[in-house]
Order: C-alpha cells, then structure tokens, then sequence
C-alpha cells in the first residue's frame, strides 16, 4: 500500500503538470466549442441556403469522424501543408473542432423544444431574425440546451486524454510517461482513474441537478 | 418548433439582402476551399508522387487490411457490448437491491472513466503481472466495458418506456417477471430501442480508432504508416484523406441506417400502447442519467 502512496507523492509534480494541462485543455475545449458550437446552430436555422448547407455539412462530416483522426489529421497532414501548429494548438483545434458539432445539434434541438408561437409572436411584434432569436427563442432553448450541453462537456473532460497519443503531457500520456521512470503502471492507471472520477463526477451531478430542476415543464 | 417560424417569408428587400448574404457568405466559403486547395498545390499535394503508392495491390491490401481489422475489432466489440449491456441493464431492473446496487454502480463508473483509460488498464495491467494480452483484446475490453454501460442505459431506458399498462397486464394474467420482462417488454422495447443502439454502435466504430494510441493496427495506424513513407515523400495528406473518407462513408451509412430506423419508428408510432423511441445518442457519454440523452 505504501507504494501505492509513494507513486503519487514522488511524481506529484508531474500529476498536477498533467492534471493541470487536461483542465486546460477542457475550459478553453469547452469555451471554443461553446461560441464554435452557438455559431454553427445558428447558421444551420438561419434564412440563408448557403449557411444552412455549411453548418449541416460541417456537423454531418464531423460526427462521423473519430476524434482521434481529427488529431491526427491536424498532427502529421496540416504541417504537410505548410501550415504549423504546435502539439498544443493542434490539440485544442481538434478538441473545439470536434465538440463544436455537438454543441450545433445540443443548440439546434433547443430551439426546437420552443414552441412555433414563441417565434411567431415576436415575429407579429416587428422583430427581426436576430431579435427573434437572440432575445426570444435562444433564452427559452437555454433551459432545454444546459443539461444535454453538460453531457458534452464530461465527453470534452474524457476526450482531452486522446491528446495523449499526440505528444501533449495531460493526464492520458502520464501513464506511459511514468512507466518509463520505472513506476508502478498499476499504481499510475489507478490515481489517474481516481483524478479523472474526481473532475467528473461533480460534473455529473451537476448534470442531474440541472435535468431535475430545469426540466421544461410545458 | 419548425425553424421556419424564426422569420417570415421574406419579403422583396428580405430576400435582396438575403441574397447579398448568400453571395457574401458563398464566396467566403469558396475562398476558404480555394485556399486549402491552393495550399494543397503549393505544397505539392497533387504531385503524382504522393499518391502513386495507391495504384500498388500491396498499398491497397494493407489499407483493407487496416479497414477490415478495425471492422473486426467493432464487431466483436459490439457482440460483447450489446451482451454486457443486456446483463447490466437487467441487473439494474432487477427487484434485488443486491444485484440492482452494483450493476448500477458498474455501469456509472464504466461510463465516468475515460475510454483511454479504460483501453490503457486493459492492456498495460496484464502486461505488467506478466500474462500480456494481445493489444486486440485490450482494446476489445475496454470498448466493451464503456460501450456496453451506455446500451445497458439504453436498454434499462426502453424497458421503462413501454407504458407500465403492459406489465400490469402481464401479472394479471398471471405471468412471473421473467416472463413480463421477455415476452411483453423486450419485444416491445426493442423496437423503441434500435435506432438508439445503432447509433451507439457508430460511436463505437469511432472509437476503435482509439487503438492508434496503443498501436494497434487498425485503419487509421495503417494510414500513418502508409503515410510515412519518405520514398513517396511523406504522403501523409493523401492518406489521411483516404481513410478519413473509409470512417466518414462506413460511419455515415450506419448513422443513415439509425435516421431511418428513428424516422419509421415515429412514423409507425399511431398506437397509444407503443413506446416512445430511446432518445439517438451522438456523442460518448451522452446518454442522460435517467436515461434521457441529447437528441
């Protein structure tokens, strides 16, 4: 059991370099996807074909690509273009790029859940797309966005360990980066399974007090 | 509501300044095209160097080699998800507190850790106390594992969504739970269930990439080797192209497959007595706590 300890508290600088590399990975993650996200949904319910087609392509083409071939794409093909992002760079592209397409559809299926007479309604009092949306229906769909928007967020959190396998140090890529210092992998894979369950598991009971609480009643 | 109802119908100076927008934006996305497509050429992408390798039998074996590994691994993956999920999701229905506590608790733990994670105790444990498993099986588990904890969700969802008459019917005349569960439930529940674990199942597909990380030689491994090869001059962009064409085509068929599924189904859904469709999950860990999901 003493090793057990000892495996954290003799490497604990790099468990908070790493632990501290996956929270920032998840807030810039989850506030890139967040404005991403917003503006494709809005692209996809605006009057305009072009938009529409670009968000819906956009979100179709994502949500069948594994996020590992996001990263690897943007590791070893994007530098073949002349165009250099670092480990870091890559990993929050890909992280944004990714989540934004859920966050579209979490956005889209919100303004789905208010009712027609809403739109309608601010559309008899003259408003304009912009009015009808920004201070009509998206503060209604809010309510109906938060909890399934939550859920992507605990995928963002488990997501950040696929940079593991592209050269960032966050908590993924401390198991391999421990065994070479001859460390217990056991050990290792256990306090990161620990850390993780802590980030995530309030998250997820803020999610189900969120879904208990701000469920539309209609 | 019908995103229709967000404006009205354009008036004449509406549909002039929708159009000015169309044009405007129609160009910025042409630019955008334009400009990958100039930087493609500028660093030499369409050289036929880069792609010749694609014209070897050999080149194109081991992409299918790559792709056929990868559907193997989803396969039996998904076999063992969908039956861990059905022993889970009943565990959790059970009447016995004893087996309902730690089916719960397995399946909302196997959700909260991260797949990785799960993919690196599968291989690295046994690799350690020296009996190692093949990077396969290792993969396989943990796929397992966190796959079959959201359907065993999924399926605990369309088991309570038949309305409850139905199984009060079925203890009126006189049958045990089993038989509740398996005759009146089930069957009724799947249907409600299928678009939902089709859907799963393309997540799960996705996921198989994860064996990159463990190099594992699935698809999108394949394609880093094809694409490292200096001899052809590093082809990484074509090749990456290729295979992110092979999941886009293989995961987008399934998606379309779970779509219909959902359509038919809401369709189909005049009866009072049917249960409602399982909410299509989209992403990993999407599926709610109380088994409601982003939609």
């Amino acid at each position: 059991m003493g090793e057990f300890f000892h495996t954290l508290t003799d490497n604990s600088d790099i468990f908070v370099r790493a632990f501290k590399t996956t929270i920032e990975l998840f807030l810039i993650g989850a506030i890139g996807a967040l404005i991403l996200g917003t503006l494709l949904g809005a692209m996809r319910v605006s009057p305009i074909p072009v938009l529409r087609a670009v968000g819906t392509t956009y979100v179709q083409l994502i949500r069948n690509t594994p996020l590992t071939l996001v990263f690897a794409l943007l590791v070893f093909a994007v530098p073949k273009l002349g165009v250099n992002l670092d480990y870091f760079t890559s990993a929050y592209v890909a992280l944004i790029a990714y989540t934004g397409a859920f966050v579209c559809e979490a956005v889209r299926s919100g303004i789905n859940t208010v009712p027609a007479g809403q739109g309608e309604a601010a559309r008899a009092l003259g408003m304009t797309f912009n009015q009808v949306l920004g201070s009509i229906v998206l503060p209604q769909a809010f309510r109906a966005i938060v909890p399934p928007l939550m859920s992507i967020f605990i995928a963002l959190m488990k997501n950040t360990t696929i940079a593991a396998g592209f050269s960032v140090l966050e908590a993924g890529a401390l198991q391999p980066y421990l065994s070479e210092r001859s460390q217990n992998q056991t050990y290792v894979l256990l306090w990161i399974t620990l850390f993780f369950l802590l980030l995530i598991v309030p998250l997820i009971g803020l999610q189900r007090v969120l879904e208990r609480r701000w469920k539309v009643a209609r | 509501m019908t995103t229709a109802a967000l404006y009205d119908q354009p008036g004449p100076r509406a549909i002039a300044r929708n159009q000015i927008f169309g044009v405007v934006s129609g160009v910025a996305v042409l630019a955008l095209l334009a400009w990958i497509v100039y930087r493609f050429y500028d660093t030499g992408q369409f050289d036929s160097i880069k792609w010749q390798q694609f014209q070897y039998k050999a080149v194109q074996q081991e992409l299918l080699d790559g792709y056929l590994t990868t559907l193997k691994v989803a396969g039996i993956a998904a076999i063992g998800a969908l039956v861990f999920g059905a022993l889970f999701a009943a565990g959790r229905l059970s009447d016995y507190r004893l087996v309902r506590a730690p089916a719960t608790f397995v399946v909302e733990l196997f959700r909260a850790i991260p797949l990785l994670v799960l993919i690196f105790f599968a291989y690295y444990v046994p690799l350690q106390y020296g009996f190692p498993f093949d990077k396969m099986w290792a993969l396989v588990i943990g796929l397992v594992l966190y796959n079959g904890s959201v359907l065993a969700e999924i399926f605990r969802a369309g088991m309570l969504a038949v309305p409850y008459g139905q199984s009060e019917a079925g203890y009126a005349v006189g049958l045990r739970k089993t038989q509740v569960m398996t005759l009146i439930l089930l069957p009724q529940a799947v249907r409600a269930m299928l678009p939902a674990i089709v859907s799963q199942l393309v997540v799960l597909l996705k996921d198989t990439a994860l064996g990159f990380i463990i190099n594992y030689p699935e698809l999108l491994f394949v394609g880093k080797q094809i694409g490292g090869r200096l001899v052809f001059g590093l082809p990484y962009v074509p090749t990456y192209l290729i295979v992110a064409a092979i999941y886009i085509a293989t995961c987008g068929l399934l998606s379309l497959l779970a779509y219909w599924l959902q359509r038919r189904l809401i369709r189909g859904k005049s009866q009072k007595t049917a249960a409602a469709p399982v909410p299509i999950t989209m992403e990993p860990g999407s599926i709610g706590p109380t088994g409601s999901s982003v939609g």
